[in-house]
């Protein structure tokens, strides 16, 4: 046992612990943290088998972004846990089946039977020098060039997606609509001149004193 | 040495528990979205295993793409929760029932 | 001349376009003048085609106008046969229902009276009659003027159709929706049997033209169909084809309708309910005769269904109060003449009396109908009498028709009724004597009702309320013009045709008679002239028992009369069961009305009941539904509507899958 394997087994360890960890912890803000320490063992992992590039950007889009964005979800939303968590244990029986199944029937099929190095040989090292990012960065600008754009426009569709599906005006809130500001021209739509006649109000009979001065000082004022 | 075969008996590992996670966190979306990026993470798992012992680089674009795909899932899934939560007051699953029938 | 004849087919059904859907445009002057423009172009051009046959030796036309289509060889075509029969036909057919045009003008003048208030119906009702009368005329000609069966059956069927809309013409009236319904049923059952013979004849000959398949027919004469324990072919087309002028020509059994169908204005009761629609079969038969002459059987049974309804649908006549029923016995009774004649080969003499009988009777019922105008529409003799000193043409005209129906000596009745009788006497087929006997002694019932009828009506004190009494006037010269113009030919075609008809076989090739059958020969051998018919026709029983029955009639009804005016009714009261029997036609009405119509509503209300409102509705459409309904109520309840259901439903289809996939 090299110490390559040693590694595997410690990082695969800690993914399977996360991963379990990740579905069983009652906060969510836990399990995010979890998933987190998953994708990171998971990057270690690629890193093993000369997936430098995926790794670090595993580590950095992925965790650096889209946990991120999960972490302030959890937070922002008040959760109910223990409402959510109550048939945790009923449902405990049947998802072990069901999980229990699954790998049965893929260590069938996935064992070291098939898929051993028997069958598939340790690639050769690279050699020094040798750049994973530019390889991939060659292929995915040439052969999937427009799979590459395809991506961008669906990341760019997410953005909107989310941007529309969040966002929300609210009637209380003033602001300033810059592009109205600017379109506004010299002459008419500034200012308006009318010309009108002068009011005459009949001068009520005064009552008292008082209220008719200030009827005056309106009118004067006008 | 580290053959195929462990890198994919770790992702069907992965695979298995986030499909119990499914199971067992049934009420709780925030979760349900988190297994299913685990769920990615172990499909990822295995094209990058693939790539690695067949020498071809495609498996790493797949991941690639697969990552973008789930970046963009993750943001809208969300945007759709919190819209959720702000309209509804909850995300308890057992209180979105209006598909049925 | 195929211009002309396609000219006499169109020029009708042109009048019937105009009349009937641009009648609400042109009026109902526009209408009368575009439908009887027509009718008159055609009964111009019709007589013009006679004159040609009669004087100028036209040649006998037979060309395919149009194909319709040809169907594993069989031709589907429009054509026309003109030949000296077909030249009568339509003759008679144009020149009678040019008269009921004239006719009608007066007679429909006042029809609105005859719908309720504001009905949509009675709005354009007259220019809608003009259109049908017209629409019938061309149905007509189309069936005389076919040279293919199928042609035949459109003609026939078109002039049903026609018939059944005309009877039911006042749709408001319950009895005449009733009276047509039943023609048109009792038709069908006639028609049944006449599609069952033509496609019998598309069966064996592969062809629907008239003169192949009349060429052809001696080639089956011996043929045998396995049905009935082997029939023989002739027989069976015959009879079918039979079945259908039974239903057409109001023959015993199926006569049914036709006294219900004076339910109808009578300008068509006067057209098709007597001079012309109700010969089809007649000519149909008289066209068919080489296939006829092949089957003996077929020919009895002609002769006996003819001899039969002649005489006893005579006696009904004589119990019957409606001035138009009466004269609807006589026809039948008349038309029963006719398919004796044809029963005893005596085409000619057959197709003869067609045509005086479509005078006197066109002539019987257009002056009935001069009465029941006058009468306001009062149609029971007992309410008359007297009438001679209000309508002089009417009373002239009626008694020149009663005269000829009961064929008194030099009137047209008596040299076709005569030959029918003296060729039925001669004839060797079964039960020639018989069918002599019955039509004998028909011709003293048929002097007994004529007279009946004519001296209630016409003679003795009126018996009508005072109000009707003071209106009483002779009819419109619109109606008085076409009882003169039928009153003519009424007197004199009798004398004119019978030498060439009967003797000079001027029919010539129309119609084929066996030699051995050919029962007017005694006649041709012995003639010496009109004169010398006439007194010969005064020396045998039919004469006689006219003459008898003549007398008997003023006594009874003229002499008696007055003193005793109650003795009509005494002596219906007095004649006991027979009476009965005869008040009641013999109870066919009461037995189809019993098991056909009610055994049809009873199996109808079975198969409603409990075939389509259980079975069908309740059983397969709302059981389907509701089924459905069940189904999915139960499956709606998977649907929770909680996603995570669906999403472990997938997930345990998935791992079912893995696990089936694995294992095997």
């Amino acid at each position: 046992m090299g110490f390559e394997k040693f590694l595997f087994y410690i990082f695969a360890a800690i993914t399977v612990f996360a991963a379990g960890m990740v579905v069983t912890r009652r906060n969510p803000v836990h399990s995010v943290l979890y998933l987190v320490l998953a994708f990171v063992s998971s990057a270690a992992l690629w890193i093993l088998i000369e997936a430098e590039f995926l790794g670090i950007v595993l580590v950095l889009v992925y965790v650096g972004a889209v946990m991120v964005l999960f972490l302030f979800v959890v937070m922002m939303l008040d959760i109910d846990i223990a409402s959510i968590r109550a048939q945790f244990i009923r449902n405990l029986p049947l998802g072990l089946f069901v999980a229990g199944v699954m790998v049965l029937n893929m260590l069938l099929i996935l064992g070291p039977s098939n898929f051993g190095l028997e069958q598939f040989a340790k690639p050769d090292p690279r050699p020094a020098g040798y750049s994973n990012t530019a390889e991939l960065g060659l292929d995915l600008y040439t052969t999937y060039l427009y799979q590459f754009e395809i991506a961008a426009v669906i990341l760019l569709v997410a953005i909107i997606a989310a941007i529309r599906l969040t966002l929300r005006r609210r009637p209380e809130t003033k602001y300033q609509d810059p592009s109205q500001q600017v379109r506004v021209r010299k002459g008419p739509s500034r200012v308006r001149l009318i010309s009108m006649p002068p009011e005459r109000t009949p001068r009520p009979v005064p009552v008292a004193p008082a209220p008719a001065a200030t009827n005056d000082n309106k009118e004067t004022a006008e | 040495m580290i053959a195929l075969s462990d890198y994919l008996l770790l992702g069907a590992v992965l695979f298995s528990i986030s499909v119990a996670g499914i199971f067992l966190n049934r009420k709780n979306v925030i979760t349900l979205l988190m297994c299913i990026e685990l769920m990615l993470l172990a499909v990822n798992m295995n094209f990058v295993a693939f790539s690695h012992f067949l020498g071809d680089a495609s498996g790493q674009i797949f991941v690639f793409f697969i990552l973008t795909v789930a970046a963009a899932e993750a943001a809208i899934g969300l945007a759709i929760l919190v819209v959720l939560f702000r309209n509804r007051g909850t995300i308890n699953v057992a209180d979105l029932d209006m598909l049925k029938g | 001349m195929e211009n002309v004849y396609l000219t006499i087919v169109l020029a009708p059904l042109i009048g019937a376009i105009v009349a009937g859907f641009f009648g609400g445009v042109i009026g109902r002057a526009g209408a009368h003048w575009a439908a009887s423009t027509g009718v008159g172009i055609s009964a111009f051009l019709s007589l013009w085609v006679v004159g040609a046959f009669i004087w100028g030796g036209a040649p006998t036309f037979n060309e395919t106008v149009y194909t319709w289509m040809v169907s594993d060889g069989i031709r589907f075509e429009i054509g026309f046969l003109v030949d000296r029969l077909t030249a009568l036909m339509m003759g008679v057919v144009t020149f009678v229902s040019f008269a009921v045009h004239i006719y009608t003008i007066g007679y429909m003048a006042d029809d609105e009276h005859n719908w309720p208030e504001g009905s949509r119906a009675g709005r354009n009702s007259y220019q809608r009659f003009f259109s049908y009368i017209s629409l019938f005329t061309f149905s007509m000609l189309m069936l005389v003027m076919s040279n293919n069966f199928l042609q035949l059956f459109f003609g026939w069927e078109a002039v049903g159709l026609v018939s059944y809309l005309l009877i039911g013409f006042w749709s408001v009236r319950e009895s005449a929706v009733f009276a047509n319904l039943k023609a048109f049923l009792v038709n069908r059952v006639g028609d049944f049997g006449f599609i069952l013979g033509i496609a019998a004849i598309g069966m064996y000959f592969n062809s629907m033209d008239y003169a192949e398949v009349f060429a052809r027919a001696p080639e089956f004469a011996e043929t045998q169909v396995a049905l009935f324990g082997g029939v023989s072919l002739m027989t069976l087309i015959c009879i079918l084809l039979f079945i259908g002028a039974m239903g057409k020509s109001a023959q015993v059994p199926l006569h049914v309708w036709l006294p219900d169908s004076m339910e109808g204005p009578t300008p068509i009761s006067a057209l098709i309910h007597a001079a012309t629609m109700v010969t089809a079969g007649i000519f149909m038969v008289a066209r068919m005769s080489p296939l006829y002459e092949l089957s003996t059987t077929a020919l009895s049974f002609v002769l006996l269904i003819g001899a039969i309804t002649a005489f006893f649908m005579g006696l009904i006549g004589l119990v019957q109060n409606d001035i138009k029923r009466v004269v609807a016995y006589s026809t039948l009774s008349q038309l029963g003449y006719m398919i004796a004649a044809l029963g005893a080969s005596a085409y000619a003499a057959g197709i003869f009396h067609l045509m005086t009988h479509a005078f006197f009777k066109a002539l019987l019922f257009l002056a009935a109908g001069s009465v029941i105008m006058a009468m306001h529409h009062d149609q029971d003799i007992r309410n008359m009498g007297g009438l001679r000193r209000y309508m002089p043409i009417t009373w002239m005209t009626a008694l020149i028709g009663s005269l000829a129906l009961i064929a008194f000596p030099g009137f047209s009745g008596f040299f076709s009724k005569d030959a029918i009788i003296e060729a039925v006497g001669d004839s060797h087929a079964f039960g020639a004597g018989f069918a002599w006997l019955l039509l004998t002694l028909g011709a003293f019932v048929t002097a007994l009702y004529s007279f009946r009828m004519y001296y209630l009506v016409f003679h003795g004190k009126p018996r009508m309320d005072e109000h009707t009494r003071s209106h009483l006037h002779e009819t419109r010269w619109v109606v008085t013009l076409p009882l003169i113009a039928l009153a003519i030919p009424s007197v004199f075609i009798g004398w004119m045709t019978v030498e060439p008809l009967l003797v000079n076989n001027w029919l010539g090739d129309a119609i084929y008679v066996k030699p051995e059958h050919d029962s007017l020969r005694h006649l041709a051998e012995h003639w010496h002239g009109q004169k010398a018919f006439i007194l010969h026709g005064m020396s045998a029983p039919p004469f006689w028992l006219a003459m008898g029955g003549l007398l008997l009639a003023t006594y009874i009804w003229w002499f008696l009369h007055r003193s005793r005016p109650t003795i009509d009714e005494e002596l219906q009261a007095k004649s006991g069961p027979v009476g009965r029997i005869l008040a009641d036609k013999y109870g066919f009405d009461d037995f189809n009305q019993r098991v056909f119509a009610g055994g049809g509503r009873a199996i109808g209300q079975l198969f409603w009941g409990t075939g389509d409102r259980t079975l069908i509705d309740g059983g397969m459409v709302n059981g389907s539904a509701r089924l459905v309904g069940y189904l999915a109520g139960v499956i709606r309840q998977m649907q929770t509507g909680f996603l995570y259901h669906y999403a472990i439903a997938m997930i345990i289809g998935l791992v079912v899958l893995l696990t089936l996939f694995v294992a095997l």
